[in-house]
């Protein structure tokens, strides 16, 4: 008798595979890396190289080391990698990737479960390490070639007298100071579109977080109420990255699209919170990490309302 | 408040049409009858049925040959004139061999003396109308195999004021409703008034997906003058899941636990209706349904089979494997059984016999849960399928009952979505038994 496979139901499956998305992830962030390497030389293309390879380096050796199976061909440690290169000042010394994704891979990500596991973004949680511990690495900026500025966007409003502020196509295009990945809005939008197109991303998550900061700034404006310039603040600085491609990461942000949006409009606010009132120019790293934090409890208060429920309440009375 | 539609759902095998262009053309053939037949006694949800004959009984084409079981049961009934050779376990589409009867093909097709009808609708009381369908062994032809007399006779403090005829037929593949509208419209429509008598409702709708706008366009025809209305369902599996598709014809969300009748409503195959109208009508009892024969096979098509065929023997007739088979599936793709013995026979529930081969039904590898939350969005009952799979492994069971798990429709959309490839239906299911047994337990 001839042999057939017996399974439970469903008998097919869609194409989409864990691989398949983080190829989609890749190639929506590459528009943002080739404009970082034109704007910034290759220093940055050697950034992007090392942390990626780094990333990938770690995750196979560790999972060697524990004897556990090598999921390197995921794309997801790759991922890691590229968007913390894209996190990075373009001309920092190349050990900064290397321990930044050693760090990424091996602490966050495999000492928590792996994929799916991690409760912080690897890419975030390793700059936030890298900020504390080479301050000045990782504040040191390089300019693209013909820019206006001699400092980042938010710095030259941040504090008094350290610039003048950078016309806003420029800050669009990329054409400021900042990290890898951050400066072109355009070439981060374009990703976005593509993931949203392809399916990989839900849009909640980037429009709210972007319109909340947009709307924050402008109220709570400098010179009064409504006053502030919240389209200066949407392009500027590493919220496009953030909101995009770091805030959207599956494992840690909300199963729910309300719960989603909540994570994003906590992203928002403490992002202004840092940016207006804090110590450090930038606070998107800081806002999504903290709110990285909260996901278990909204994923435990916003559950999605089960078909039916009502209806059983209703005949229960 | 229709709609037409419901939240969640997936699309699946979209880019090839969902699997419906093999056979959505072929007309209804009549399947080669076979030198034995197997009728299984268990064919239907409820107490298996008595036999009523014995080895070497001589019996004719629809003959009765088992009584009902018990209330939530239905009569079987001969699929070919002959002699009863064994009643005896033989294999089964579920995978466990069962007792059936099996009766020796003298291929001449004696019709039943005894076989008449009842009588003109028109002057059927609805008791009466009940009884002939209960006569005529009629289950849910959908799959569910529930008695349909066990659904036309809710308790009466539920009261029913819409029938609803299922003709969505979501399932990839399948085609059997499909061309059972296309070609027998007035049939369809008559045994939905029957039901709608039987039941004293006011409200009668047929849902039908709308990627079949032949048997839309049909079943219109057949139903002008009359009252009844056609609501054509936007395409998306499953639109044909019972609750789903009551949500989108009267926006009433069927309770938690409950059942269509709380919330006034009936809902019945298209198949089964065809069966009610020729119960009514011919007196012709169930023992013959249309099959759709599809996927890796030489002849894809519709083949009207006689029950007790076995799965081997409509293959043959469909032209045979072509190509390295992996799964055969009774069934539709999303919520089909796998076959391991292919002589397990065609039972009344039977819809469609599907040959995967090794490209379409790879057997996957599970990895580790990426929490994209696709499972979620998915979910037409809008459970947590990453969450239920989580308590499920870790034995977690209360858990996984306090978070819904038993209102799992086992539809398929998670696991079918899950880009780590996880055996979510599978974990659901097991969750499901583990609690059935538990409660089983509690109650002695």
């Amino acid at each position: 008798m001839d042999k057939y496979t017996l399974s439970s139901s469903p008998h097919v499956r869609s194409a989409e595979t864990t691989g398949r998305i983080m190829l989609d992830v890749i190639i929506a962030l590459l528009p943002a890396t080739v404009l970082g390497v034109v704007f910034f030389g290759w220093s940055a293309l050697w950034v992007v190289l090392v942390s990626t390879a780094a990333a990938v380096a770690t995750e196979a050796l560790l999972q060697r080391l524990m004897k556990r199976k090598v999921t390197i061909m995921d794309g997801s440690a790759a991922v890691t990698g590229l968007l913390l290169a894209l996190n990075l000042p373009p001309s920092v010394p190349l050990y900064i990737p290397v321990v930044g994704s050693v760090f990424a891979i091996a602490i966050v990500k495999q000492c928590f479960g792996g994929i799916g596991g991690n409760f912080l973004n690897p890419a975030l949680a390793a700059r936030a390490f890298l900020m504390l511990s080479w301050p000045t690495a990782m504040t040191s900026w390089t300019m693209p070639v013909d820019a206006v500025s001699t400092v980042t966007p938010l710095a030259a409003i941040n504090e008094a007298g350290a610039g003048v502020p950078s016309p806003y196509l420029d800050m669009f295009l990329g054409n400021v100071g900042g990290c890898i990945g951050e400066t072109s809005a355009l070439a981060l939008l374009i990703g976005g579109i593509y993931l949203v197109a392809r399916r990989v991303i839900d849009p909640s998550i980037p429009v709210v977080y972007i319109a909340t900061v947009g709307l924050f700034t402008w109220v709570a404006g400098s010179d009064g109420l409504f006053t502030g310039d919240g389209l200066y603040h949407m392009l500027a600085g590493g919220l496009m990255l953030g909101a995009i491609y770091m805030a959207t990461d599956y494992t840690t942000s909300p199963m729910t699209v309300k719960g989603r949006i909540i994570f994003a409009l906590g992203c928002g606010v403490v992002t202004c919170v840092i940016r207006l009132w804090g110590g450090y120019p930038e606070g998107v790293s800081y806002s999504i990490l903290l709110m990285n934090l909260f996901v278990p409890l909204i994923d435990r208060a916003v559950k999605p309302r089960m078909f039916g429920s009502v209806a059983l309440k209703e005949a229960e009375k | 408040m229709a709609r037409f539609s419901f939240r969640g759902g997936v699309h699946p095998l979209q880019h090839i049409h969902h699997g419906k262009r093999f056979t959505e053309s072929r007309s209804i053939e009549k399947c080669s009858v076979p030198d034995e037949v197997v009728i299984p006694l268990s064919q239907h949800i409820g107490a298996p049925s008595k036999p009523i004959v014995a080895v070497g009984d001589v019996v004719d084409m629809g003959q009765r040959i088992a009584d009902e079981g018990g209330y939530v049961s239905v009569p079987c009934f001969a699929s070919v004139s002959g002699k009863v050779k064994a009643i005896e376990k033989r294999p089964h589409i579920s995978g466990q061999p069962t007792m059936a009867i099996v009766i020796e093909n003298d291929h001449e097709d004696r019709l039943y003396s005894g076989i008449k009808s009842p009588g003109r609708l028109e002057d059927l009381t609805p008791a009466q109308i009940v009884d002939a369908i209960k006569g005529a062994g009629i289950v849910g032809m959908g799959g569910a195999a529930f008695p349909t007399h066990v659904k036309l006779s809710p308790p009466p403090e539920k009261k029913i004021d819409t029938v609803i005829i299922n003709g969505a037929e979501c399932e990839p593949y399948l085609t059997a409703d499909h061309r059972i509208m296309l070609e027998y419209p007035g049939e369809v429509v008559r045994g939905l008034k029957a039901a709608v008598k039987a039941l004293g409702a006011s409200s009668a709708w047929i849902g039908i997906e709308n990627n079949k706008p032949d048997a839309i366009a049909a079943i219109q025809k057949a139903v002008s003058g009359s009252d009844i209305r056609v609501a054509p369902l936007k395409v998306k599996y499953p639109q044909g899941a019972e609750k789903q598709l009551i949500y989108a014809i009267t926006g009433r969300e069927v309770p938690s636990g409950g059942l269509p009748m709380d919330v006034g409503v009936v809902v019945i195959n298209a198949g089964t209706a065809y069966q009610i109208c020729q119960a009514i009508e011919k007196g012709m009892p169930l023992f013959e349904r249309v099959v759709t024969v599809t996927g890796s096979v030489g002849i894809p098509g519709n083949l009207l089979v006689r029950i007790g065929t076995p799965v081997s023997h409509v293959i043959a007739q469909a032209g045979g494997f072509s190509g390295k088979i992996e799964k055969v599936i009774a069934g539709g793709p999303m919520m089909g059984i796998a076959l391991y013995n292919l002589d397990a026979p065609v039972m009344k529930g039977t819809s469609g016999i599907l040959a995967l081969d090794d490209k379409m039904a790879r057997p996957v590898e599970e990895s580790a849960c990426i929490r994209c939350g696709k499972c979620v969005m998915v979910c037409p009952i809008r459970l947590q399928p990453y969450l239920l799979d989580a308590y499920s492994d870790a034995d977690r069971f209360d858990d996984a009952e306090k978070n819904g798990v038993m209102d799992c429709i086992e539809c398929g959309c998670c696991a079918y979505t899950c880009p780590a490839n996880r055996h979510l239906v599978q974990a659901m299911r097991l969750a499901k038994c583990e609690i059935n047994n538990k409660r089983k337990a509690c109650a002695k």
